[in-house]
Formats: structure tokens, C-alpha cells, sequence
């Protein structure tokens, strides 16, 4: 199998479904002759022109509400928001026109359109345009959140989310998109709702998004060579969330940490925390359920800032640590 | 790019519209239905039939059947929260909408709309929309899909004064008029925004005039001069068809009833509502300009009262007989 980047499968997914069906074009700021901010639509422009790569004025909020109309007449819009951060310019359209239609008209509208958006810090691009805000949208009923972690994901999750009936949040990692691993060529897509044990182990489970996935997996070797076995669980979808395959992980292992990039305060480790203490997981636990996440600041620009206000690898070995001598 | 209209009568302007006398009469009777659909509502209100809130049209008739009738049944409508009216002018079912509006299974959304969200997709209308300018970006991706999929529909984009100091009604007329989107854009004005005076909120009236930045051909009229809101649709619409993109109408009417249920018209005088409702009232006019033609008789009228009453009579039986959600459907629809 080939092995492209993070950036590669994405575009590969919105080249491949543009081919396949008429329907899908995308719209947003810088997307045509620039590439898009990182790049990811470049060379859309030539190959299909200014009638389906749509560049718009920054008006984000109407950019959504085209989205919403067009999608309304059966196209399947596939929108680029520069940074996840803006995504706060949009939240009518997202919150309650593109999540609430389909419910608030009995049924009979559909908002088939992926929302595409840059999230994560890393970069020193500071508070405004580095947060991790899927905590926000997996509280809209209505709305799809995806959080694909590895170019394989990030394909057969955009076909899937382009393909899907419902407005899809589709929220990709800014540092993984340099980052590599195998991809088919041909056409494959993910299920929302399943999750993926991406590293498998006995000794505890952290369920985890995004790069943090990385993060967690790189630990998880190294503690290996010293005979802990730690079980890395990526739920993919954040809505729908699988909760059968993190019970299930729970049961095995008895322990849980959830380890996020968004902020701590009502962040998502709560609700998985919350989902494992009233299941028959509860009755498996041996340690306290713990989450190691972003800390309640804004991103800060300074490299050593920047990397003190969200988990590194060395946060997540001392945690690991901690639930299994029972320190905390 | 304000019109001069020439003195002319009733019956030359209508000849020169080419509308037959069976055209104005149907015009009439719809203003009669939506007038009684409205009283209606305001009484089972009244009778605490009704659970959420409602936004009532009474006095802005004109404006909802003169675009109607200037456009076709197949255009598209985006609309506001005061949306009855335009409902009914596009030809909605009147059971199903007092049954939508009476929180019923029977209702356009299932009861889980109410007067805020009526829509019926079958018939193009894609809905009220509860949030104030929320619906006018929408024109931009109907406008492109009409585009896209080489429809000779339009879309028809109506929102009130309110909207216009929303930032998506500058952002949206900009796009418009930049890709000379197939729509048309209505501001309703009827003079408040729930209590604010459109003059207290606006640096410069009237709103119309804010699409000339855009480039986009606007119309300032009477809103409660049915054959003036006709024709300047009519005229606006053929444009746009045509391919030249966008066009503004702003047409100056009037709300009778409060903002909403809970509004006791603290901001406004008894005697400016009295004033309006004596001098300016749109079925009120249109209808003496029917009966000195010739037209239309008194008894003629008050018939189409009571025709219209006992439409609306028998939508309230409908909706009463028609049975509530079962509470375990709840779930439905979340997600398509």
C-alpha cells in the first residue's frame, strides 16, 4: 500500500468523490490559485474549475448559510473554514440552522454538507487560531463530528462524511498534516460510530483523538519495553461515539485515561468518563478514571508556553504511571 | 432608482398588468385568508390553545400575495419568523399549517416546528426561520444550486427591517450581486424590529438604499398597495430571470398585532396602529378599489370573509381532531 501524507488522503478523498459525483463542490477563503491556507485543494482549481472550487469574500458565516442552501437543493457542498477558530464567526448557521433543519421541519429537510476546519496548536499561530473546539460542536444535536487521526482514517471518513445526509464537522489535526501512513488507492470508506483500537493492550486503556493519538501511541511503545501494555482507543466520530468499543476496552483493562487537547473544564473526557462509570465497566475499575487534557488558558504564543498548555508525552507517561502505582 | 409613477386608475393599472378580474379576485380572497388565519390564531391564543409563541402578519397582506402572485409557485422561498402569510399566498395547506401551528403529528414539521418553523419542501417553501437574518445566506447556496443545475427558478430571500443590521444581510448581498445569483431579496419593513423603531436603529433610511453599495437595483415602495408590490416584483423578477442577478425591494407596510405574544405595545400609540389599520389598510384599499371599479360588490366582500373564515374554521377542527406526537418519537429526526 502507498504512503501519503495526512494532507495527501484528504485531498485524495475531495479529488476522488469531486470525479465521482457532480453534486460535490467546495467553497471557502484562498481555496482556488492558493491552495487553501495549508494547501490541502491545491491543484483543484485546474482540474475543476471556478464553477465547482468556489472562492468567497471572508464572510464566513454566509459561506456556511450557501453551504446550507445549496445542500437544501440536493448539491453536497463541502466547505473549507481557514482555522477551526472561526468556526466561532459561523455558530448560527452551524447551531441552529445546519443542526436543528432536518429536526425543526419534521423530517423533510436535509443538510447533506462537511464543514472541514483546521484544528490544534503547535504551530505558534496563538490563541486565535489553535484551539480545539470539538467539545463545542458534540454539544448540537444535529451535527456529525469527526476527528480522524491517520491519513487512512482521514479518507474513508471524508468519503463517508461526504456522502452522509447530515451536516458533518470534519476536524483536521494542522500538525498531522505533514504526517505519513499507508492508504489505498482505491475507493474504501469508514463507518461513523466505530471506533478503532489503533494500538491493543491489557493494562490500561486511554481513549484519545486527534494527535494525541500520536502522543499516546509513542508512550504506550516505550512503556512496552517495560512490560506495560497500554491500550490506545480512537474513537474516530465523536458523534456518534462508539461507546460498546471503549466499555469493551475498559473491562479488559480496568483502568481509563482520556486524553485530550481541548481544554479540561465540561471537555469530552468528562462524557467518556461519564459513559464508562454508569456502565458495567464501573464494575471492572480497579483505579480512579483520570484525564490528562488541554489546560484552561488560550493557546500562547511562545514555543515553551505553547507547549506547557497542552499534554506532551512526558504528561502522558507520568499519568499512566500514576493510575498504575496509584498515586493520585 | 425610485419609480415615478404616473396618475393612473385602478382599472388602467390592472389592464396594463394584464391581471383579469378572476386574478384580482383570487388576490383578494387569499389577503381575506390570511387576515382570518391570523385573527384566528390571536383568538385560539387568546383561549390558551396555543402552547409557544406566534408572529402575526395582520396588515402586511399585500406584501405576501403581491410577490406570489409576481413569481412562480415553484420559486423558492426562504422567509422570517412572521411567515403566515407568505405561506398561505404560496398556496400552503391551511389544515396542515394550523395544525403545525397547534403542535400537532398532522402539522407541515410534525409538531416539531410550530408558527416559527413552518416549511414544505415539496412545494419549494424552505422554511421560517426563528432566528433573525438566519435564513438570508441560504439565498447564496439556493442561488448557486439554481445555477449549478441550470433551474430557471429563482429564489425568493424575505426578510424584515430588523435583518438589515445583521452582519449576514451585508455579507449576503455582496455575494449576490459578485456571482449575479438568481434571487430576490424582500425586506419587509414594517417598521419595528419587536420594539425598536426602525429609524432608532438605522443611520440611514431607507434600507433599500444599502443594496446600491452592492450594485444591486433596489425599489422603495408601498408595501400595502397590492398591485404596486405585484408589479415591482413582476418587474424585478424578469430582470433576474433573465440572468442579471440580483434585485431589492423593500416595501414599507405595517404589523397590527405585537411582536409576539408577550408584547403589550409599549413603544408604539393606539392612535398610529388606529391610523394605519383606518387609512392604510392593504385589504381594506385593494378591496374599494375593486368595488368603485365595478369588480367586486360589498356582498361580494363579506362573502369572501366568510368563505375564508370557514376555511380557517374548518383547519381548527382538523388540527383540534388531530392527535399530539407520541412522546416516544422524541428522537426522530435528530438526524436524517
Amino acid at each position: 500500500m502507498p504512503e501519503i501524507t495526512y494532507l495527501e488522503a484528504i485531498r485524495t478523498a475531495l479529488w476522488d468523490e469531486m470525479k465521482r459525483d457532480e453534486r460535490v463542490f467546495i467553497i471557502g477563503e484562498d481555496i482556488g490559485r492558493y491552495g487553501g491556507a495549508f494547501g490541502v485543494t491545491h491543484g483543484m482549481l485546474d482540474e475543476f474549475g471556478e464553477k465547482r472550487i468556489i472562492e468567497t469574500p471572508i464572510s464566513e458565516p454566509s459561506i456556511i448559510g450557501a453551504a446550507i442552501g445549496a445542500a437544501l437543493l440536493g448539491m453536497r457542498p463541502i466547505v473549507e473554514i481557514m482555522f477551526m477558530d472561526f468556526t466561532l464567526l459561523t455558530f448560527d448557521q452551524l447551531g441552529n440552522q445546519a443542526a436543528k433543519m432536518h429536526y425543526m421541519f419534521g423530517g423533510k429537510a436535509t443538510v447533506p454538507m462537511v464543514v472541514r476546519m483546521p484544528s490544534g496548536s503547535g504551530t505558534g499561530a496563538a490563541a486565535q487560531h489553535s484551539q480545539s473546539l470539538e467539545t463545542l460542536l458534540m454539544h448540537m444535536p444535529g451535527l456529525i463530528v469527526v476527528t480522524p487521526s491517520t491519513p487512512y482514517d482521514a479518507k474513508g471518513l471524508l468519503l463517508t462524511a461526504i456522502r452522509d445526509p447530515n451536516p458533518v464537522c470534519f476536524i483536521e489535526h494542522k500538525v498531522l498534516y505533514k504526517s505519513k501512513g499507508e492508504v489505498p488507492e482505491g475507493e474504501y470508506t469508514i463507518p461513523f460510530g466505530v471506533a478503532d483500537v489503533k494500538r491493543k493492550g491489557t493494562d490500561l486503556t486511554i481513549v484519545s483523538n486527534g494527535i494525541m493519538i500520536h502522543k499516546s501511541i509513542a508512550v504506550a511503545n516505550r512503556l512496552a519495553q517495560e512490560g506495560i501494555e497500554v491500550e490506545v482507543v480512537d474513537p474516530r466520530t465523536m458523534v456518534p461515539l462508539d461507546t460498546k468499543t471503549i466499555i469493551d476496552s475498559v473491562k479488559k483493562t480496568g483502568k481509563l485515561l482520556v486524553v485530550h487537547e481541548a481544554c479540561e473544564t465540561a471537555g469530552w473526557a468528562g462524557e467518556i468518563m461519564a459513559v464508562v462509570s454508569s456502565s458495567r465497566a464501573f464494575d471492572y475499575l480497579d483505579a480512579p478514571m483520570r484525564r490528562l487534557t488541554g489546560k484552561n488558558v488560550p493557546i500562547p504564543y511562545n514555543r515553551v508556553l505553547e507547549r506547557a498548555a497542552v499534554p506532551q508525552e512526558e504528561d502522558i507517561e507520568r499519568e499512566i504511571r500514576a493510575i498504575l502505582n496509584g498515586e493520585y | 432608482m425610485g419609480k415615478v409613477q404616473e396618475k393612473e386608475s385602478f382599472i388602467e393599472k390592472a389592464s396594463r398588468l394584464k391581471l383579469s378580474k378572476e386574478q384580482l379576485l383570487e388576490m383578494y380572497r387569499t389577503m381575506c385568508l390570511i387576515r382570518q388565519f391570523e385573527l384566528m390564531a390571536d383568538k385560539l391564543y387568546a383561549l390558551g390553545k396555543v402552547h409557544g409563541t406566534m408572529h402575526l402578519s395582520a396588515g402586511q397582506e399585500a406584501v405576501a400575495v403581491g410577490i406570489s402572485r409576481a413569481t412562480r409557485q415553484d420559486d423558492y422561498l426562504i422567509n422570517h419568523h412572521r411567515g403566515h402569510g407568505h405561506f398561505i399566498s404560496k398556496k400552503a395547506d391551511i389544515n396542515m399549517m394550523m395544525a403545525e401551528f397547534l403542535g400537532k403529528e398532522a402539522g407541515y414539521c410534525k409538531g416539531r416546528g410550530g408558527s416559527m418553523h413552518i416549511a414544505d419542501f415539496s412545494s419549494h417553501n424552505l422554511g421560517a426561520n426563528g432566528i433573525v437574518g438566519g435564513g438570508i445566506p441560504h439565498s447564496l447556496g439556493v442561488g448557486l444550486a439554481i445555477q449549478m443545475q441550470g433551474l430557471d427558478q429563482i429564489c425568493i430571500s424575505i426578510f424584515g427591517d430588523g435583518a438589515s443590521n445583521e452582519g449576514v444581510f451585508h455579507e449576503t448581498l455582496n455575494m449576490a450581486a459578485l456571482w449575479k445569483l438568481p434571487v430576490l431579496y424582500v425586506c419587509e419593513n414594517n417598521k419595528y424590529g419587536m420594539s425598536m423603531d426602525i429609524e432608532r436603529v438605522s443611520a440611514k433610511l431607507p434600507i433599500a438604499q444599502r443594496a446600491e453599495s452592492y450594485g444591486i437595483p433596489w425599489y422603495y415602495i408601498d408595501g400595502n398597495d397590492l398591485l404596486t408590490v405585484f408589479e415591482t416584483t413582476r418587474d424585478s423578477v424578469e430582470r433576474i430571470r433573465s440572468g442579471n442577478g440580483p434585485v431589492f425591494i423593500e416595501t414599507q407596510t405595517y404589523r397590527y398585532f405585537g411582536h409576539s405574544k408577550s408584547d403589550r405595545n409599549l413603544y408604539r400609540t393606539k392612535e398610529e396602529i388606529e391610523n394605519w389599520r383606518s387609512t392604510k389598510d392593504p385589504i381594506m384599499r385593494f378591496g374599494n378599489q375593486m368595488i368603485e371599479s365595478g369588480m367586486m360588490t360589498k356582498e361580494n366582500a363579506e362573502g369572501f370573509d366568510k368563505e375564508a373564515l370557514s376555511i380557517i374554521e374548518t383547519a381548527v377542527e382538523f388540527a383540534e381532531a388531530s392527535p399530539d406526537p407520541h412522546p416516544s418519537t422524541v428522537m426522530e429526526y435528530v438526524y436524517a
